[in-house]
C-alpha cells in the first residue's frame, strides 16, 4: 500500500517498496497554469534531496521542481514529452514526473501528510 | 513581467468584474491586472478562433491639441517621433516610436489624427515619462492625459461582427482607422487596431461606462474575457515588439526591424530625436538585427537565453520567447549579429546549459489577419 507525502515546494511522493513516484501537486498545477513542457532528469542520475531535478514550463514561465528525497532516478514519465497537459489534467496521477529509489527513508519524516499539506496550502491563500 | 515595488496597486475600472469572472490578478506596471481567467491556452485559442475582450486600461491615453488645429499639433509631434504624422489623414492611426538623441527607443505608441486633436496611446510602464516628455517638448500644444478613460480591446475574427451588432458603422472601418461610435447608448472612441495579429478594436470609453460596455460585449456568445498572459503569447506569435523586452533605449528602430515606421519624408528631412544616428544606420545597415526563431522540439526558450552560431560562438540574445499555442511550437525573438540574421540560418539557444537547435525565420509566426476591407 503506497503512502503519499508532500513537500513545502508542492511536490508529492508516493512511496511503495523502497521507490518513490514524484510529481507536482494539484495546487501547484493550478498556480502554474497550462503546462507546455516538462524537462525530466535522466534515468540513472544520482540525486540529493532538494536538488532541482526537473523543470516545468507553463506558457508564461519556467519553474524548478526539487526532489523531496535522495536516491537514484529509475524511471521517468515518457508520456509527458508528447502530452505535458497531463500535469494539468491529473497532477497527482498520470502527470507524475519520475520514480526514484529512496537512499534514506528518514528523509520522509521532513515531509507532510495530506492533511498537513492541505492546511499548509490553505495558509498560503 | 510584474514589478516588485511596495506601492499599493492601482486598479482599473473593471477590477470588480475581473474578480467576479475568477481572474488571477497579478501586479503589472503598478496595476492589479488579470493574467488569466480560464487559462492562457484557452484564451489564446478563443482570440484566434472567435473573439476575446482584454482590459488594457492600464495603458496611457492622451489628447494633444494646438490652438491652430490638428495640423499644427501633428507638426509639433514630429519633433518626438520618426513617423509621418503630418501626413496622417483624419481618422487614421499610425504606429510610431518616441526616440532619444542617441537613436534609442523611449517607447512605442499609437497616434491618431482625431480631427481636432491627436489621440495617443502609450505603454503603461512608460506613461508618466511619456506624458512628461510630451508636455516638455510639444511646443505650443496642450497635452491632456485621460485618466478617466478605460481601454478595452476586442480582438479576434468575430470581433467585427460583434461590435457591428451594436454599432453597424464598426464593420466597414478600415484597419488602422478610428472614429467615435455609439455602442448601444455608450459613447466610445473605437480604433480598428490591436496587439494580437487578429482583426479587432481598441475601444476607449469613459471609466464610468467601462463595466457596462464590458458586460455588454461579454454577453455576446462569441466573446470571452482574456488576460495579459494570452495577450503576450498572441503578440509574440504576431511578431509584435514588447517595450522593455524587445525594444528599449539600447535598441534602435533599425536594429528592431522597425525602419518601416520612418516616413519617406522623414528619411529625407530628419528632424526627430536621434535622426543622425538612425538614418546613418538605415543607410549602412545595423550591426545586429531582431529576428524570429523557431526552436526545434517542444521546450520553450525564454528572454535572456544566449543565441549561438553553428560553431558555438555567442551571436546574440533572446528578448521574448515562449510556447506559441497557435503554431504549436516554441517561438522566440531576439537580436543576432547581422551576419546571422538571414532566414534559414541555423543557430542554437542555451537553456540551462543545454543547446537547443533553432532556425532564424521570418515573422510573424502566425499570419496577421487584419481587416482588408
Amino acid at each position: 500500500m503506497a503512502k503519499i507525502y508532500f513537500s513545502e515546494e508542492h511536490e508529492w511522493i508516493s512511496v511503495e517498496g523502497g521507490v518513490g513516484t514524484v510529481g507536482i501537486t494539484e495546487y501547484a498545477q493550478t498556480q502554474l497554469g497550462d503546462v507546455v513542457f516538462v524537462e525530466l532528469p535522466e534515468v540513472g542520475a544520482s540525486i540529493d534531496k532538494g536538488d532541482d531535478v526537473a523543470v516545468v514550463e507553463s506558457v508564461k514561465a519556467a519553474s524548478e521542481v526539487y526532489s523531496p528525497v535522495s536516491g537514484e532516478i529509475v524511471e521517468i514519465n515518457e508520456e509527458l514529452a508528447d502530452a505535458p497537459g497531463l500535469v494539468n489534467q491529473n497532477a497527482e496521477g498520470d502527470g507524475w514526473f519520475f520514480k526514484i529509489t529512496l537512499a534514506d527513508d528518514s528523509e520522509l519524516d521532513d515531509l507532510m501528510n495530506r492533511e498537513d499539506y492541505d492546511a499548509f496550502v490553505e495558509g498560503l491563500e | 513581467m510584474g514589478d516588485t515595488t511596495s506601492e499599493p496597486l492601482l486598479t482599473t475600472p473593471l477590477d470588480a468584474l475581473h474578480r467576479e469572472l475568477g481572474a488571477r490578478m497579478v501586479p503589472f506596471a503598478g496595476y492589479a491586472m488579470p493574467v488569466q481567467y480560464q487559462g492562457i491556452l484557452h484564451e489564446h485559442a478563443q482570440t484566434r478562433e472567435r473573439a476575446a475582450l482584454f482590459d488594457v486600461s492600464h495603458m496611457g491615453q492622451a489628447e494633444i491639441r494646438h490652438p491652430e488645429g490638428v495640423a499644427a499639433a501633428a507638426a509639433a509631434f514630429e519633433a518626438l517621433v520618426p513617423g509621418d504624422v503630418r501626413g496622417l489623414a483624419e481618422g487614421r492611426i499610425r504606429y510610431t516610436l518616441f526616440t532619444d538623441a542617441h537613436g534609442g527607443i523611449l517607447d512605442d505608441l499609437m497616434v491618431t489624427n482625431a480631427g481636432d486633436r491627436l489621440y495617443v496611446v502609450v505603454n503603461a510602464a512608460c506613461k508618466h515619462q511619456d506624458f512628461a516628455h510630451m508636455g516638455r517638448h510639444l511646443a505650443g500644444c496642450e497635452v491632456k492625459t485621460l485618466p478617466d478613460r478605460a481601454l478595452l480591446a476586442l480582438q479576434g475574427p468575430e470581433a467585427a461582427k460583434v461590435l457591428a451588432r451594436f454599432a453597424p458603422e464598426a464593420a466597414a472601418m478600415p484597419f488602422m482607422s478610428a472614429r467615435a461610435l455609439d455602442v448601444g447608448g455608450i459613447a466610445v472612441w473605437a480604433s480598428r487596431s490591436g496587439y494580437t495579429g487578429e482583426d479587432g478594436y481598441e475601444i476607449s470609453v469613459a471609466a464610468d461606462d467601462a463595466e457596462a460596455l464590458a458586460r455588454r460585449l461579454l454577453a455576446e456568445p462569441e466573446v470571452e474575457a482574456a488576460g495579459l498572459g494570452a495577450r503576450d503569447s498572441l503578440r509574440l506569435e504576431a511578431g509584435l515588439c514588447l517595450y522593455g523586452a524587445d525594444i528599449d533605449a539600447t535598441t534602435s528602430p533599425i536594429e528592431a526591424g522597425l525602419a518601416w515606421v520612418i516616413g519617406k519624408r522623414r528619411r529625407e528631412e530628419g528632424g526627430f530625436p536621434g535622426a543622425e544616428a538612425i538614418l546613418k544606420q538605415l543607410a549602412e545597415g545595423p550591426s545586429r538585427r531582431r529576428v524570429g526563431l523557431r526552436i526545434e522540439g517542444r521546450q520553450p526558450v525564454r528572454a535572456h537565453a544566449e543565441i549561438r552560431d553553428a560553431g558555438g560562438a555567442r551571436i546574440g540574445e533572446v528578448t521574448s520567447g515562449g510556447f506559441g499555442p497557435t503554431v504549436a511550437a516554441p517561438v522566440a525573438m531576439g537580436y543576432v549579429d547581422a551576419a546571422h540574421a538571414a532566414p534559414g540560418t541555423a543557430v542554437a539557444c542555451d537553456v540551462r546549459g543545454k543547446a537547443l537547435a533553432a532556425q532564424v525565420v521570418p515573422m510573424p509566426f502566425a499570419p496577421h489577419r487584419y481587416f482588408k476591407g
